[in-house]
């Protein structure tokens, strides 16, 4: 620890702090623009200049380490201002040169409100402009359908250079030309080819890199703004749901060490125009080949006829990739009273069984313990487009240095190095009885491609066998990880939403004749098989909506209040934000006014007292944001099973990153999007 | 005045050979082995004693930074690395060096790189200068099939190797750390200090980066001894040193003279004396465009050298003697420099990036008088807001001239705007463009 006085308090501080940090510590508010946690410093903006004791000029906080400090001439502990009259000056003065070549176009500009810029003219400004002479004017520069460049507003902070080269690992952002005519551009006008591009909005301090959906559309301060918890891929990124009115205008992301630090995916942040588009708001019922408007109660009537004259061993239910987890608990609860054993939240096949212990379907070794693993072995999944989130901790990791990655599957780009292994069963069978290696914390991360095929299981084996060999399991440490897809499906498996006794599996329940009934709960990623009579209930006229015979149309993830269980085994609360449109009504409710009528009338009356159910059932989804750790016994249990392998090489679930759910479907951004991404690929393979 | 026997560059006009065969004859790469010999304290010391100050113009003791570098390397190789990006306007001595006494060079960069356990070297040359990189280069090639430098130079058992390395022609390519970017192959922005080059500089590697002609002097100090180049100039201004003087003189010239010779003496002497006289002096830029200009009365009788002209609030700088009869607009001239200072500013760090542009802005408005005479305080304001603030020196190297200017010249600029409202104009002073 390092003392050192700052404004005549004296505070004790680890010496690899830096100034700006230890000023934090001592409760000085210090102003910056281009300093960021996660970013590397580039010391480039020059607002958080303070005043060091025998230094002849104003250092930069942000950069100067307390270490660097040095004692006084008789060992005086090194004396900080941040509040003299030297670093008054210097804040004007800076601030001063960032406002000249600045336009004055806060009214119309879509930071206004949130702007650093703004708060911090208030706050450390000079009153007046004394700048006579013409400002300067930047041409605006296309960096792809999401971001809205307006560069004429640059302060030229590089946070977005910094966060494209560091974080995404796309180097595609930079500054041309020197001086005052520097330009941040991509140079050549392409799209960015991350999937993370979002992030610079938030990062950009000033209005120069906006959300060119939501260009327009608000003032931050007419947003009602709800936590809550994103569902378009497993990772369980916290966001925030900014609403005006009925409509979600723009999502943003919450700092979550343990999850999201404070990033979120593209697919995150622009989906909201999919829940607006497409929308189921009236149940509907099939009449001689065409769906028609229906009331709730005809419609559930004509269910009620159907189970009934199916019977229970005819009925069955499949569960989608976004369902929360008292949905799940719901319809469990609902196939259990009317005594069928068809219920299947694994719509891909995914060869994952709740009955094998929580420990084989979590991702163990927990996001947040990427950063403490020295390696790292991808099997069959492709992170970078399953979890882009968790990929950029990977990539965190990576840059840290000492961190080996091996990859079996797929050889996609993505965004760091790693070692090529091989393509699939073959090359992992050579890992099954390895030995042990000279590594402390190994993650096997094993993607969604080894499990959703027929011989998932026998993989899911393998993978075990070979992770145990390998050493990754060890005291306190389990890096038997899988990266799951679907937001919904380990909150299903924890409530146990798997075939009972005798009970058919979703591909089972999707052939020909094998069911009368089939409850489709947001599944829209499986084609049932004609004959069966579909009951669909979910929020977008989807493929399942289309073979629907009745639609019950149901909540977003925006419009319902819901917990969600993460990869990790994390369960979150996601918050409303809005309602849903028309007469949809949220899933849970849904499915207890049809039990009601199926005279199997589930004893929730509350989503509160379905809570209390759920978690008298299942106590470890009760306790919110955190892990309660999977036993590490029953990975070595699963590595003794084994079974037979096939020689197919390992293909990633989601081809197109962009389309993986209704939602984004439904999404005109996200469209755009995936067709710009389609063409890229063209190009590239041209 | 300095005898030539006292000269190092003896061949600073390139009458000459240039050659080793030529260098050798004037006395390069003698004893070189010897010198080597004596170890890298002796030549760190000796070097301290000399009180040899940089002559890149910061003028920060020579052998003091070498001693900076790590004495055990701690695993990573050290980088000797020679600033020859020599762009500051006036300045022209290291050309001279490079192109026609390359040798004294290629001998200094092996006895530094050897005082600081370096087996590497980079000459970063600047981009302008071809015929001294082909100059250079050709030397090395010398030098390399003499066996002077490369594996066991000069047969002490140490290794050392030199490489050319051609610059793309930025100004700010010649401060140190954005010279180690450029170096390292990317854009030249300079780095934060700390740390500095001598713990973290060439690829993460403790390196020191040296002027061209503190390097080349060395060979010489050591051979003939710190106590002889001591004896010249002031104390704690010691040495020669290589005066480039520009400007309204007779005979404008690089040379080779004592340190703190007066300034009546060195334009008397080498330049044949002020165009029209003495009397027609109007100011002098002592040490390149970076300095603050100094007006006749105060420059006349002082002694070229750091100590003397810091205390007239300038500074000696490279030694690029910039001297300016009345002839001279001197808005304009700085208003000039002003600009060379807004074309180079990296554009990295927010002060220098805005106010060079806004200086030289409202400089040229003055040098036309289109302006308002509160504004002369509104630029002093603005220069001071830029100095020492930036990461690096170019703000202040921009922001110098500037003040200069005003604590000098006020008057002038004054006058400029009394004439220019005196008659009546039709586009006015704009008003705040909001």
């Amino acid at each position: 620890m390092a003392k050192l006085i700052i404004d005549g308090q004296e505070v004790d501080v680890p010496p690899e702090y830096t100034l700006l940090q230890a000023c934090e510590a001592a409760g000085a508010e210090i102003p910056r623009f281009c300093f960021h946690e996660r970013l590397s410093i580039a010391g480039n903006c020059r607002m958080c200049l303070v005043e060091l004791k025998g230094s002849p000029k104003p250092v930069a906080s942000c950069a100067w380490a307390v270490r660097d400090c040095r004692p006084g001439p008789n060992g005086e502990t090194p004396v900080v201002n941040t509040k003299s009259l030297m670093v008054k000056k210097a804040r004007e003065g800076v601030m001063e040169f960032l406002l000249i070549n600045h336009p004055l176009d806060c009214p119309i500009c879509d930071q206004g409100g949130e702007c650093d810029l703004q708060d911090q003219a208030m706050a450390y400004g000079m009153d007046k402009s004394r700048y006579v002479e013409n400002k300067r004017a930047v041409e605006d520069k296309y960096i792809g359908p999401l971001v809205k460049t307006i560069m004429t507003r640059c302060i030229h902070c590089t946070r977005c250079v910094r966060f494209a080269t560091e974080v995404a690992g796309v180097p595609e952002l930079g500054a041309i030309g020197r001086g005052e005519d520097m330009e941040i551009t991509t140079y050549l006008e392409h799209a960015m080819k991350s999937e993370l591009q979002g992030n610079v909005i938030d990062l950009c301090p000033v209005g120069a890199l906006t959300s060119k959906p939501y260009a327009f559309q608000a003032r931050p301060w007419e947003l009602i703004k709800t936590e809550s918890i994103d569902v378009m891929d497993a990772v369980g990124s916290n966001i925030r749901v900014d609403t005006r009115g009925r409509e979600v205008l723009r999502i943003l992301p919450r700092t979550n060490e343990n999850v999201n630090e404070e990033w979120i995916s593209d697919k995150t942040r622009f989906v909201w125009d999919g829940l607006r588009t497409q929308r189921l708001d009236k149940p509907y019922i099939r009449e001689n080949g065409k769906l028609r408007i229906a009331t709730w109660s005809e419609a559930f009537a004509a269910i009620a006829a159907r189970v009934k004259r199916a019977g229970p061993d005819k009925t069955g239910a499949i569960l989608g990739d976004l369902v929360s987890t008292e949905e799940a608990f719901a319809i469990k609860d609902l196939m259990t009273r009317l005594g069928s054993a068809n219920i299947d939240c694994r719509q891909d096949g995914a060869a994952l069984d709740p009955s094998l212990g929580r420990a084989s379907y979590l991702f163990n070794a927990t996001i947040a313990g990427i950063e403490e693993a020295d390696g790292l072995m991808i099997i069959g999944a492709n992170p970078r487009r399953e979890a882009p989130v968790l990929n950029a901790r990977i990539r965190k990791r990576w840059r840290a240095g000492d961190f080996k990655i091996g990859v079996i599957g797929e050889q996609a780009d993505l965004s760091y190095d790693y070692t090529y292994l091989g393509a699939g069963p073959e090359t992992l069978a050579t890992f099954a009885d390895h030995k042990e290696a000279k590594l402390q914390k190994q993650i096997w991360l094993i993607g969604q491609g080894v499990l959703a095929r027929p011989d998932g299981a026998a993989l899911l084996s393998m993978v075990a066998k070979a992770a145990v060999s390998a050493g990754a399991l060890k005291d306190g440490w389990n890096g038997f990880s899988v990266l799951h897809t679907a937001a919904g499906r380990v909150g299903a498996l924890d409530v146990g939403a798997v075939p009972g006794k005798g009970g058919k599996t979703a591909a089972e329940m999707a052939k020909k004749k094998a069911l009368d009934v089939v409850f489709l709960l947001g599944a829209d990623e499986i084609e049932i098989e004609p004959g069966a009579f579909i009951v669909y209930m979910g929020t977008h006229g989807d493929r399942g909506a289309h073979r629907a015979d009745v639609i019950l149309p149901g909540a977003a993830y925006t419009e319902k209040s819901a917990i969600y269980v993460n990869t990790e085994g994390r369960p979150q609360l996601a918050n409303r934000g809005a309602f849903p449109p028309g007469d949809a009504r949220e899933d849970w409710a849904i499915l207890r006014a049809l039990s009601d009528v199926m005279g199997v009338k589930l004893p929730y009356d509350s989503l509160a007292d379905l809570r209390r159910s759920l978690v008298a059932a299942h106590p470890h989804i009760g306790k919110l944001d955190q892990i309660v750790p999977a036993d590490a016994g029953d990975v070595k249990k699963l590595a003794s099973l084994g079974g037979k392998t096939e020689k197919t090489p390992f293909k990633s679930p989601v081809s197109d990153f962009y389309l993986t759910n209704p939602i984004a479907r439904a999404s005109a951004t996200m469209a755009e999007c995936s067709a710009l991404a389609a063409g890229k690929a063209r190009e590239a393979a041209e | 005045m300095l005898a030539d026997k006292d000269r190092i560059f003896q061949n600073l006009y390139g009458q000459h050979d240039w050659g080793l065969e030529g260098a050798r004859k004037r006395g390069a790469w003698d004893g070189t082995k010897g010198i080597l010999e004596k170890g890298r304290d002796w030549i760190i010391n000796e070097m301290k004693n000399s009180g040899l100050r940089g002559r890149g113009g910061a003028g920060f003791p020579t052998g003091l930074k070498w001693s900076f570098m790590p004495k055990q390397s701690d695993g990573r190789p050290h980088y000797l690395i020679v600033n020859a990006d020599e762009s500051e306007p006036g300045t022209c001595k290291d050309r001279e060096i490079m192109r026609h006494d390359p040798h004294l060079l290629i001998e200094g960069c092996l006895i530094a790189g050897f005082a600081m356990g370096a087996n590497a070297g980079y000459i970063y040359i600047r981009g302008e200068y071809i015929r001294e990189r082909e100059v250079l280069q050709a030397a090395i090639d010398q030098a390399y099939d003499a066996k002077l430098i490369g594996k066991n130079a000069c047969g002490s058992g140490f290794d050392f190797d030199l490489y050319v390395h051609h610059g793309a022609g930025a100004y700010i390519c010649g401060e140190e750390t954005a010279l180690l970017e450029s170096l390292e192959g990317k854009k030249g922005l300079p780095r934060l200090k700390p740390p500095f080059p001598a713990n973290v500089g060439l690829y993460g590697c403790p390196s020191t980066v040296n002027n061209v002609e503190s390097i080349a002097v060395a060979p010489d100090i050591l051979r003939r001894g710190a106590a002889w180049f001591a004896g010249f100039g002031r104390p704690n201004n010691a040495g020669t040193k290589l005066f480039c003087i520009s400007g309204h003189v007779n005979n404008p010239c690089n040379v080779e003279e004592a340190m703190s010779i007066p300034f009546r003496e060195l334009i008397d002497r080498h330049c044949g004396g002020v165009r029209g006289g003495w009397d027609n002096l109007l100011a002098c830029i002592p040490g390149g465009s970076s300095v603050p200009v100094v007006p006749a009365k105060q420059i006349i009788d002082c002694p070229m050298d750091f100590d003397a002209l810091k205390e007239l609030k300038s500074g000696l700088g490279t030694a690029a003697v910039i001297v300016m009869d009345k002839s001279t607009d001197i808005v304009r001239a700085i208003a000039r420099i002003s600009y060379f200072y807004k074309h180079e500013s990296c554009g990295q760090c927010t002060p220098c990036r805005e106010g060079t542009g806004w200086m030289w802005r409202v400089l040229n408005r003055m040098a036309e008088g289109r302006a308002h005479k509160k504004e002369i305080d509104l630029l002093l304001d603005v220069a001071n807001q830029v100095e020492g603030h930036t990461i690096c020196a170019l703000g202040d190297a921009a922001a110098w001239p500037v003040q200069g200017l005003i604590r000098h010249f006020r008057h002038e600029i004054e006058q400029r705007i009394d004439a220019y409202s005196a008659h009546p104009h039709s586009d006015s002073v704009r008003v705040a463009a909001e």
